[in-house]
């Protein structure tokens, strides 16, 4: 199966890859409108202008090609586990052990082509019992299908030399020597064929007709996600940012969806002229829904500071834990459009900042201050507080001095002592008052006095 | 034009006869206090709507008064928000009241923000009861805060100064608290579905 694939703005323009050094630039790659124009592979760039003056031209990035045929490879891990990446341009995958899983080949052939055109990639796609020959065949003929082992040798026999992906330049040598296809070259002695071409050719044979094993490397799935997207132009507001932003996010969430995690913790980078300015992006849960993800990362986003043009965004994830869907009851009684509380949560702390949700519980301290203590996760149980006299239900953050001159004892005096083993000790009678309003206080003096309440919190 | 039957605006208790207490349809959320459900037309805090309490200062009882719903609905697994809070719900006494913390979410924000975040959660359906404190929200944010309310089907608590008292509301119950030497007590100043009851309600403690 091969995939040779490259994003292209239009497709219907002549484009072609170029590549090569400052004084020898070559036509890398080209698409149909451009072949059609008359331009070939290798062709120098003065002589394609001279037959096309106006054509699309990309610098051809090795390292981006790489990237890409790195992504396909997660792409194609879902439908297979054995992937190779090995050849460039190319995606082999193991099909026969999914065929039970997904079906007969017909339908995982439209699935692919649907989902490599929703990714935006132009592809041809052949099937053979051995990987070299899917390889050869997808270069004869897209949606080239080839079930039966015995009809492979009759198939290839048939194949021209020149498409058969042969070592080096072979093909075109043999092709004018006047071997032109596969069953003329498997005739000729095979000593004769080493000694002229090599051994590579010998190999490459045995391993097209699946006569000897055809050992590949087998691609692992990263355990991170590092996506970059060049942006081609200075950018200042948020605005244009969203775009290649939603992109990053849902080839995030198609990669986490490959791997079945989710993500918890992720890195956003606006990469500058100089420097960089990294935006955290933190859940209390992992996520992989691209909608929730985007719209967290848009409000984070807007209330960066864009100081400087951005030129490229990173979305970095390093932490990808598994992902469990939040159970729901089949019978929830709730409204239809209601939206689940960690979804909720994580919108309110992408705009009120990371520590703004949280949860309460008792803590074993006699300290009234230290009593109680945040809930920052998703603890499922809060333990019970210890039993002690009446609390009030409002604490206040520091203590102030109650303004009432004649307050009323009602309870009191429970005398605080404690805290001695941290340099921060208290001595204090604590009482329930009422105040002339009829509020009641919780109040305390230092031990044994009767005057200077300070008010500490509020029965409500 | 269309014709809407009088039975029906009668039944939703967008209208209702003077001076006849209308038919009461005991579809409220109990406040587990009988003397209060009593004066209420839904016998209880009217569901999918906003309530007001309004308090000359804090801490006059407000929470005793809300108590005994939170706890039943924290304890039923429902989540309640608390939208910054004016002090520390503290936690000991919360738990003593009954309340079931694991589903206590505390949420801070600034003022420009509250009212935001008091919207979101009234409208997203993920709680069942939401408590702030708008202090400056004019009749417009209340009555956003009413239709979010309706939407997320959530009873939504605004506790605010008694300085409002005299400004319209879109709130669906509003009850006021006034205090005296012997002890105050809450005075309801409107409630949707019936004229407002005369006597008033104080929290035994």
């Amino acid at each position: 199966m091969r995939c040779c694939g490259n994003t292209v703005p239009d497709a219907n323009a002549p484009l072609a890859l170029i590549a090569g050094s400052a004084q020898q630039r070559c036509l890398h790659m080209l698409n149909t409108a451009a072949q059609h124009a008359g331009l070939r592979v290798g062709m120098r760039l003065t002589a394609a202008h001279a037959l096309l003056p106006d054509f699309a031209m990309v610098e051809y990035d090795p390292q981006a090609q790489a990237h890409w045929q790195n992504f396909l490879a997660a792409w194609a891990y879902r439908h297979s586990s054995l992937v190779s990446a090995q050849w460039p341009g190319c995606i082999v995958m193991e099909m026969r052990a999914s065929f039970r899983l997904l079906g007969p080949w017909a339908e995982i052939e439209a699935r692919l082509r649907a989902e490599l055109d929703a990714l935006g990639f132009s592809h041809r796609i052949a099937l053979a019992p051995t990987p070299r020959a899917a390889l050869v065949l997808a270069g004869v003929r897209d949606g080239w299908a080839l079930l039966q082992v015995d009809a492979l040798a009759e198939q290839l026999d048939r194949v021209p030399v020149r498409q058969a992906c042969l070592p080096d330049n072979v093909g075109e040598r043999l092709q004018r020597m006047g071997i032109r296809d596969l069953r003329t070259l498997r005739a000729l002695p095979r000593d004769s064929l080493r000694r002229r071409f090599g051994l590579p050719l010998l190999v490459h044979l045995d391993h097209l007709y699946g006569q000897i094993d055809d050992p590949l490397s087998y691609y692992t799935p990263p355990d991170h996600f590092d996506s970059r997207i060049d942006l081609g132009c200075e950018v200042k507001n948020h605005t244009a940012l969203l775009f290649p932003l939603r992109r990053l996010i849902v080839d995030l969430c198609t990669y986490l969806s490959i791997r079945d995690g989710g993500v918890q913790r992720f890195l956003l980078r606006l990469e500058h002229d100089e420097g960089h300015t990294d935006m955290d992006v933190g859940l209390l849960a992992a996520e992989r829904e691209s909608a929730l993800l985007f719209e967290l990362t848009r409000q984070r986003l807007e209330r960066v500071k864009i100081s400087r043009p951005v030129l490229a965004v990173r979305l970095i994830a390093r932490e990808l834990p598994p992902f469990v869907p939040a159970a729901r009851d089949l019978f929830e009684g709730r409204a239809q459009q209601s939206l689940p509380w960690p979804q909720l949560r994580e919108r309110l702390r992408a705009r009120l900042g990371d520590d703004a949700v949280y949860r309460v519980s008792p803590a074993d301290d006699p300290r009234p201050e230290r009593a109680w203590r945040r809930v920052d996760g998703d603890e499922l149980r809060i333990g019970a507080a210890p039993a002690r006299p009446p609390r009030p239900l409002w604490l206040l953050a520091q203590p102030e001095p109650l303004r009432d001159r004649e307050p009323r004892i009602i309870s009191g005096p429970e005398r605080l002592e404690s805290g001695w083993w941290d340099g921060e000790d208290v001595r204090r009678d604590y009482y329930v008052l009422e105040t002339t309003q009829g509020q009641r206080v919780w109040a305390f003096v230092a031990a044994g006095e009767r005057s200077g309440w300070m008010v500490h919190g509020w029965f409500a | 034009m269309t014709a809407i039957a009088i039975d029906t605006l009668l039944a939703a208790r967008t209208l209702w006869h003077a001076g006849r207490s209308a038919v009461r349809i005991a579809d409220g959320e109990p406040t587990g206090y009988a003397a209060l459900d009593n004066l209420l037309p839904q016998r209880g805090w009217p569901r999918r709507a906003l309530t007001e309490l309004l308090l000359p200062a804090d801490g006059v009882g407000e929470l005793a008064l809300l108590m005994p719903t939170l706890a039943r609905l924290t304890q039923a697994g429902g989540t309640v928000a608390v939208i910054a809070p004016p002090y520390l719900p503290y936690a000991p006494a919360w738990q003593r009241a009954g309340v079931d913390l694991a589903a206590l979410e505390i949420i801070k924000a600034a003022p420009a923000d509250a009212l935001w975040a008091f919207e979101q959660c009234l409208r997203s359906g993920a709680c069942v009861a939401v408590l702030g404190w708008p202090q400056q929200a004019d009749a417009s944010a209340l009555r956003r805060l009413q239709v979010a309310a309706d939407s997320g089907d959530c009873l939504g608590f605004a506790l605010r100064d008694s300085k409002h008292a005299a400004n319209p509301s879109a709130a669906a119950l509003r009850m006021e608290y006034a205090g005296n030497p012997r002890g105050g007590a809450w005075h309801v100043r409107k409630c949707r579905g019936g004229p407002a009851p005369a006597q008033s309600f104080a929290v035994v403690a």
